[in-house]
């Protein structure tokens, strides 16, 4: 919302500056986007007569002027503009002046040999026009020494603010005014709306062809002809305010409706009375009916929509634009004016299906005074026989404006309780009334009813509101928030939550870069990754590869990686702790952490190194990073099921689900399917891992904190070593898990110091070595003891597995 | 006498001579091996007369003894020398790079970094951590917050829907975490005191909006809070996130459908060479939108609003996170590039605690 200072003044009697007016602006919650003030920022710029003007010694096109500023002696200007001459009156700015329209600063210069102290301007120069054809040239009684801007007309600060929604009476001038004049600013000037009289019937009537249903969509519609008007473009003080707030004149009668609009927050439309034929009907819109717009666009209309229309054809799409057939030109003599009342909802649908948007449709969505329909007509009247001439009819009525008074019981208290902020009952009751608001009653708690113009108004915190609104909010002291009880604050974190956390510090402690991609991505994405459920693709994505919630964080982490990788950054380590979507169920949505390495970036460190490393990163680097998530969130992993296969979007050969138990899957690692790859258009290798942190177990209650006391064995382990060949296919885990059930109570650790396939070895087999730890709490072993221990080793892995010791 | 004289100065010549731990060997063999001369010396005190013994014995000892400690002291100084020599030909070179080790190059995103901030002075003033799903109800974004149906305010929210279902409800994408205050307010009786950060959405896109974003909501409802209570959070939160001394806020009075009254807050700051300062300057920033809870949302979560109030607010994780550490575009945020992510990023260990600071 757009207004001038001088347009402001209309309605508010005040001698505040600018800066006040837009400090209070803010203060009473119309928030101010920009202040364009031309005679502000055009002050340097001042109206100067050419003394003489002569041909530069050392250029053809240049000139020399003297030039009499107003002040002090004549200054000498070069001057390359083809119109400068002596005698001229034209714009000077002296060494030190920002030309806006170059983005400098000017100073003192000697331009071909020949001193300049200033600069005489263009139009394009101060950004009034883009007409570069010469120095401005003014007429001879152009008061030297005068500030051009100001004298021009440019004078009128402009003032932009952002209306929130609940305001619709401050897009109308006057109830900015009455704002700011209920903020102490000055003193509102109140319209004084003479009724007017009609001279005759009005000959065209109105009927609201409605259902009882449907009666909301116009309550009000009042309209009057005035003929024998002499439309054409409206004076110029009409003209330049709808200019100056960025509106196009028309005409005279169009014109007033816009000047309405912009007042009095009162959208009216003009017909042409001789191109309405018959009587106006408002109804729905009829499926297949359409109309040209003024805009010069042609709509069609489906039921949903309101118009109005005459015996031929819709004139006008109700609250929303006129049509071009019936609109008013320089040509009309007789004009009908329309002031009604439109359904605020009706209005924003229509506008927004049709993908119209004006300033009257602005208004009615948000609602307009109801109490206004009549005098707005009456005002309207008034101006265009002010403007125009012409002899008004009566008005027509159809329908009338909805009593939408109420009374709010209303505890001066009230204030207090919300804000903290003690204010006297006077003042609060000067805010109310100064905003229009009827205060009965006296005592602690009293009566108010609520303008026409304030719909948004429904109850005591909206009051609190405008009575805090009106004092100040700075008036409201900031008090310490007490804690709830007095001691040292609990914990506030669940499980999940902690949990979450620390997985993202573990894993970018392991050298991960955490990443942090879109929810959701491409349709065959999420598909190839278990998800694309219906439920879950968006309606209205904001592009087609954005479209489906993801089910898993690893298609936008392989991607992610991809970018980088075309980057010439290809060793990446990324991972995502991010919400998945399992359904559109409030209980389908999972936390999951995942990550993924590419290329080197294995967890010792990146790429080609003197020390030997540099090898490709492979699918056990993802388990160790799955696993060490684990152990750092204190997960026990002992009940922890290593699957081989995991999900089909990974290699079969190269990957396996975690689990907890036959159901509790909780994740998986490996290598990334070249199918997969294919389709999200990256290339590896690539391994990753992704685990449900919901999925994991619990932590169990304990009474104390105390960890379990330490038992240490006064005798010294001793470790065997063994090398089995066994089948290629073995698992390497389970030998070393056989290696320990072999005697639980003697064996304390087994671990697997080498694998080997190859040449040295049959085909189709492999060695694996195992280190067995044995420690007894009794005693120290004997050499008999041990072997038997390692006898039970080998005969267990004979029978499991078919192993062999390597010789 | 002459003898063992001459002996002592001869062998310890020898011990002197020796010049390894071979050669030394040999003179400790021939001085006091079985059959050497201090040995022999020895021997022959078993065959003397008493007297002769009581005089020679001393003198024989005294000889003994100090060849042997010549000796220790001999072999002290070559297993030196001999550890010097191996010491000196074992070098390496200690300018060569190692690898810097995950803990250097791992990094946290600043909104991850920033959200531990924001819990680590939320939960010190004794707010809980509440959480909400991202695909909501039509009711629990727009609705139970008091957005009227076809309200101008919900049109402002480019809200993302999913497909209706068969009864012609659409879920959709949450606009703003406020959702999450109605599920708190309906599974909780006051006092309620929660924060609630997370994932919101809008479809629009351009160089300061993405289409999906962070936010941080605030909530208390008991029955007393007042917006004293809340300006003072808010500042001190401020003061707090920023670790300034000082803040200058100005309220402004706004519009949430949420809240009545509503205020959106601006903080003084100063604009140098593109970098934020706050505490000083003439320049206002928005950073954050708050209000007293609505009647009508108390009422529509069967909390009564003459028994009970409360605030809320709401802010851009984000923003916020940009306005901290000076990250000029948002869009960055989401694209993962790891320069991007290794500059703005944060160390895996820089966890942030009101006793250690936020930052480092």
């Amino acid at each position: 919302m757009k207004f001038t200072l001088s347009w402001l003044k209309n309605h508010l009697d005040t001698s505040a500056s600018v800066d006040a007016i837009c400090e209070a602006l803010n203060k009473v919650g119309l928030e101010v986007e920009g202040v364009e003030d031309k005679a502000r920022t055009l002050s340097a710029f001042t109206i100067a007569h050419v003394i003489e003007a002569k041909q530069h010694p050392n250029a053809d096109r240049l000139r020399v002027c003297m030039v009499d500023t107003g002040v002090g002696e004549p200054v000498q200007v070069v001057c390359g503009a083809p119109n400068a001459r002596t005698g001229m009156k034209s714009v000077f700015s002296p060494p030190g002046t920002y030309i806006p329209g170059k983005d400098i600063t000017l100073g003192k210069g000697v331009i071909r040999g020949v001193e300049s102290n200033g600069m005489l301007c263009s139009a394009a120069e101060l950004e009034l026009s883009t007409d570069h054809d010469g120095i401005i040239d003014l007429p001879d009684d152009a008061p030297l020494g005068a500030s051009y801007a100001q004298w021009a007309g440019f004078g009128d600060p402009v003032i932009e603010i952002a209306v929130t929604p609940n305001r619709a009476d401050a897009l109308g001038i006057h109830g900015i005014a009455r704002d700011l004049a209920a903020a102490g600013l000055g003193e509102l000037r109140h319209v004084n709306v003479r009724p007017v009289k009609g001279a005759f019937r009005c000959p065209v009537s109105v009927i609201l062809d409605f259902d009882v249903l449907d009666r909301h969509l116009c309550p009000a519609f009042a309209m009057r002809l005035i003929r024998g008007v002499r439309n054409g473009p409206s004076p110029d003080w009409v003209q330049a305010r709808l200019k100056a707030i960025g509106l196009r004149p028309i005409n005279a009668l169009v014109d007033v409706t816009n000047f309405m609009t912009f007042a009095m927050n009162r959208p009216l439309h003009v017909f042409d009375a001789a191109k309405v034929h018959g009587d106006m009907v408002v109804r729905r819109a009829r499926a297949g009916e359409s109309m040209v717009a003024l805009d010069g666009k042609t709509y069609s209309f489906s039921n949903d929509h309101v118009v109005i229309c005459d015996d031929r054809s819709v004139e006008s799409l109700a609250g929303i634009m006129g049509g071009e057939a019936s609109g008013c030109s320089e040509a009309t003599t007789d004009v009908l004016v329309e002031s009604a009342l439109w359904d605020p909802l009706t209005t924003a649908r229509t506008g927004r299906a049709l993908g119209i948007n004006s300033d009257a449709r602005y208004r009615f969505e948000r609602g307009v005074d109801p109490e206004f329909c009549l005098p707005g007509l009456d005002l309207a009247t008034q101006m265009i026989i002010d403007l125009c001439g012409g002899e008004a009819s009566e008005a027509v009525v159809a329908g009338a404006p909805p009593d939408t008074s109420r009374l709010i019981e209303f505890p001066w208290s009230e204030v207090r309780r919300l804000t903290g902020l003690s204010l006297p009952v006077p003042e609060m009751k000067l805010a109310l009334t100064s905003l229009g608001f009827h205060v009965s009653g006296t005592g602690d708690r009293v009566r108010v009813s609520p303008p026409s113009w304030r719909g948004d108004i429904e109850g005591k915190a909206d009051l609190v509101e405008e009575i805090v609104r009106i004092a100040g909010l700075d008036r409201v002291d900031a008090i310490p928030f007490p804690r709830l009880v007095d001691e040292v604050p609990k914990p506030v974190l669940t499980v999940l939550q902690k949990r979450t956390r620390l997985a993202k510090r573990t894993l970018a402690a392991r050298g991960l870069v955490e990443a942090v991609t879109w929810s959701f991505i491409a349709r065959d994405e999420a598909v190839h990754f278990g998800g694309g459920k219906p439920e879950l693709a968006l309606a209205n994505p904001i592009a087609s590869d954005l479209s489906d919630m993801r089910p898993s964080l690893l298609p936008g982490l392989i991607k992610a990686a991809q970018r980088n990788a075309d980057r010439s950054f290809g060793d990446v380590a990324l991972f995502e702790v991010g919400q998945v979507f399992l359904g559109d169920g409030e209980d389908d949505q999972r936390m999951a952490a995942a990550a993924i390495r590419r290329g080197t970036a294995r967890p010792a460190g990146v790429g080609r190194h003197w020390d030997g490393a540099g090898q490709e990163i492979s699918a056990l680097d993802a388990k160790q990073d799955a696993l060490a998530l684990l152990a750092s969130l204190g997960i026990a992993t002992g009940g922890l099921q290593v699957m081989p296969g995991g999900p089909h979007w990974m290699h079969p050969g190269r990957s396996a689900t975690l689990q907890f138990g036959p159901k509790g899957s909780v994740g998986a690692f490996g290598e990334i399917h070249p199918r997969t790859l294919k389709l999200l258009d990256a290339k590896g290798p690539l391994v990753g891992f992704e685990i449900i942190l919901d999925g994991l177990p619990m932590p169990k209650a304990k009474p104390t904190k105390m960890k379990p006391r330490l038992k240490l064995s006064d005798f010294q382990p001793v470790t065997r070593d063994f090398a089995f060949v066994v089948d290629a296919k073995t698992a390497a885990g389970d030998m070393v898990k056989t290696a320990a059930g072999a005697d639980r109570a003697l064996i304390s650790d087994v671990s697997v110091f080498d694998v080997y396939e190859g040449d040295k070895i049959e085909a189709g087999k492999k060695s694996v070595a195992l280190a067995v730890t044995l420690q007894s709490t009794e005693k120290t072993l004997t050499e008999a003891e041990i072997d038997a221990v390692g006898g039970k080793i080998v005969a267990e892995m004979a029978k499991r597995y078919g192993a062999s010791l390597r010789g | 006498m002459t003898d063992i004289r001459t002996l002592e100065h001869d062998t310890l010549a020898a011990i002197a001579a020796a010049n390894d731990e071979a050669s030394l060997d040999a003179v400790r063999i021939a001085a006091l091996g079985k059959a050497g001369s201090v040995s022999g010396l020895l021997k022959s005190l078993g065959g003397m007369a008493p007297d002769e013994r009581k005089e020679q014995g001393p003198l024989i000892n005294g000889l003994r003894d100090r060849v042997s400690a010549a000796m220790a002291l001999r072999k002290q100084a070559l297993t030196d020398a001999a550890l010097n020599a191996r010491l000196a030909s074992e070098r390496i070179d200690v300018s060569l790079p190692v690898r810097e080790g995950p803990e250097a190059c791992g990094r946290l995103h600043p909104i991850s970094q920033v959200i531990d901030e924001i819990t680590a002075i939320f939960g010190d003033m004794g707010f809980s951590i509440a959480e909400g799903p991202d695909v909501e109800t039509d009711d629990l974004n727009f609705t139970k917050l008091n957005f009227p149906e076809g309200h101008p305010a919900r049109e402002m929210h480019d809200t993302f829907f999913f497909a209706p279902d068969k009864g012609g409800k659409r879920k959709l994408l949450r606009t703003h975490t406020s959702p999450v205050q109605v599920r708190t307010m309906l599974a909780q009786q006051p006092p309620i005191r929660v924060i609630c950060p997370g994932r919101t959405y809008r479809c629009d896109s351009d160089q300061t909006h993405t289409p999906m974003f962070h936010q941080v909501e605030g909530l208390v409802i008991d029955k007393g809070s007042h917006m004293g209570h809340l300006k003072w959070i808010l500042q001190e939160f401020c003061k707090a996130f920023f670790e300034v001394r000082d803040v200058t806020m100005r309220f402004r009075p706004s519009f949430f459908p949420f809240t009545e009254p509503s205020v959106e807050v601006d903080i003084q700051c100063s604009r140098k060479g593109g970098e934020i300062r706050f505490g000083e300057g003439e320049d206002w920033l928005e950073i954050l939108g708050c209000g007293m809870v609505h009647p009508n949302v108390l009422r529509n979560v069967g909390i009564d609003p003459d028994v009970y109030q409360g605030f809320a607010w709401g802010m851009g994780i984000d923003r916020i996170a940009m306005l901290k550490y000076g990250m000029p575009d948002l869009r960055p945020f989401f694209e993962a590039d790891v320069r991007w992510l290794q500059h703005y990023g944060f160390r895996p260990l820089d966890f942030p605690t009101l006793a250690g600071g936020l930052s480092v």
